[in-house]
């Protein structure tokens, strides 16, 4: 429970930092911290109490095991947010390269 | 000490880390400090039994940190500048976000407790997995034949933001080719 | 300009060394990824990591000596075309699509689990060479900015 309310106050931090921040990089750090809360939080939700890793041992008997099916889900969240972060860094510094700044607000108001 | 009190340790880490990140004015400062929150998610999957994962997330966390650094360390950053507008819109903000906290924990109360999860398909996957699939890694048995769709979902959205990359800086590429193959 | 001739010999020859170590490695982790934790998206990041090292160490111009990106781009989108025709096949002779068709083996044994080596190497490679390829698009960008500037 008080992990889980972490969790989400970890989520809501990269919230705040999205909504206030007026740099594009610090916009990014944010969208980041946002991806780590919610892989974190499904991987905390599959957790079962003395339970080991998911792969079988040659010659041991494994009783219980922790969930494995979110844990492929979080294995493939996690390429894909490196992906988008690689996508979002090239549109900032192509940002960059036209407006010279990376505050939003000034983008904004030179487009018109 | 069990696993929850490491667990509340590490995100207490890391929730001041990444308000580190946030509020700092130096870039360098702050991408550091996203560092130091990934390598404590990769922590805190090694505790929650998940080594597949630890290891991508550490790996993660190099290759991201490479990229943002190479991008962003020599552009003059210009710094924010303050005004009163900003202090209240953060202030305002602030305050939603607290309240939107207090709801939640109504929401948290219903679910199933830390430790104990619901288990439902997952029960399937541990028992027939290595029989049926005949891998001993069940995260693999279910990344690639229970659940190879996601993976194909997952080869798509990467192909498709490396292509939006690519394209996005498709004029210059095409400059610099030509400027190669004249030399 | 001096960043774009790499860094110093001593970095440049311990990077010759140890490349082929991180290569290793990463083949190592992708090719057991159905018997130990790893598997292609962690050994497709190291090997993403190597490449990396080359263009850290020896800059842009060593990076176009020593890869031809126009082949590894072909690599990158013909892995996901294998991936898909894996798939295909898997309808021709299992039944389903992505269907594991080939005989599973024994357990523990390096050859064995069916399509999934397959797919865990097909993914290794797309992983490693996209997420290269990203670092190479950042760096021509490099370029094109302090030309205009």
């Amino acid at each position: 429970m008080t992990v889980y309310l972490l969790c989400f106050l970890l989520f809501l931090v990269g919230f705040y930092g999205v909504l206030t921040k007026r740099d594009l990089v610090k916009i990014i750090l944010s969208l980041t911290i946002m991806g780590y809360a919610v892989n974190l939080f499904l991987i905390l939700f599959a957790y079962r109490d003395q339970a080991l890793f998911p792969i079988l041992k040659e010659g041991v008997n494994m009783e219980a095991m922790v969930d494995p099916l979110p844990q492929a889900l979080v294995l493939t969240s996690i390429v894909i947010e490196l992906g988008t972060t690689a996508l979002l860094v090239t549109i900032a510094l192509k940002l960059f390269q036209k407006y010279k700044t990376f505050d939003i607000t000034k983008i904004r108001r030179l487009s018109g | 000490m069990p696993t929850e009190t490491w667990l509340i340790f590490i995100l207490i880490f890391m929730i001041l880390g990444s308000i580190t990140a946030l509020e700092l004015k130096d870039i360098l400062s702050s991408i550091i400090s996203i560092g130091i929150v990934g390598l404590g998610v990769s922590v805190a999957f090694l505790f929650m039994q998940a080594p597949d994962l630890a290891i991508v997330q550490f790996l993660f966390e190099i290759f991201a940190m490479i990229i943002l650094l190479r991008a962003f360390l020599k552009k003059d950053y210009h710094q924010e500048s303050t005004s009163r507008l900003n202090w209240l819109l953060s202030g305002v903000t602030i305050i939603v976000l607290i309240a939107i906290f207090l709801f939640s924990i109504s929401v948290f109360n219903a679910l199933p407790p830390f430790g104990q999860p619901l288990l439902t398909t997952a029960e399937h996957y541990i028992a027939h997995g290595a029989a049926e699939t005949g891998a001993a890694n069940l995260v693999a048995s279910v990344i690639l034949d229970y659940r190879a769709y996601d993976t194909l979902g997952e080869i798509t959205v990467l192909f498709t933001a490396i292509l939006g990359s690519l394209t996005i800086l498709r004029i210059q590429s095409q400059r610099k080719k030509e400027g190669s193959e004249s030399s | 300009m001096n960043e774009q001739q790499g860094m110093t010999l001593i970095v440049k020859t311990i990077t010759r060394i140890i490349l082929w170590m991180i290569f290793l490695y990463g083949i190592y982790i992708i090719l057991h990824g159905h018997l130990t934790p790893g598997g292609g998206f962690g050994g497709g990041v190291i090997i993403a990591l190597g490449f990396l090292s080359i263009m850290l160490a020896y800059g842009r111009s060593g990076v176009d000596e020593w890869l031809n990106i126009k082949f590894l781009h072909d690599l990158e989108t013909s892995s996901v075309l294998l991936f898909l025709i894996v798939g295909i096949l898997g309808i021709a002779l299992g039944g389903a699509f992505l269907a594991n068709f080939i005989n599973h083996g024994s357990l523990f044994h390096l050859l064995s689990a069916g399509t999934i080596p397959v797919l865990n190497i097909l993914i290794g490679i797309k992983v490693a060479l996209s997420l290269f390829l990203v670092v190479i698009v950042l760096a021509h960008m490099h370029i094109g900015e302090g030309g205009q500037s």
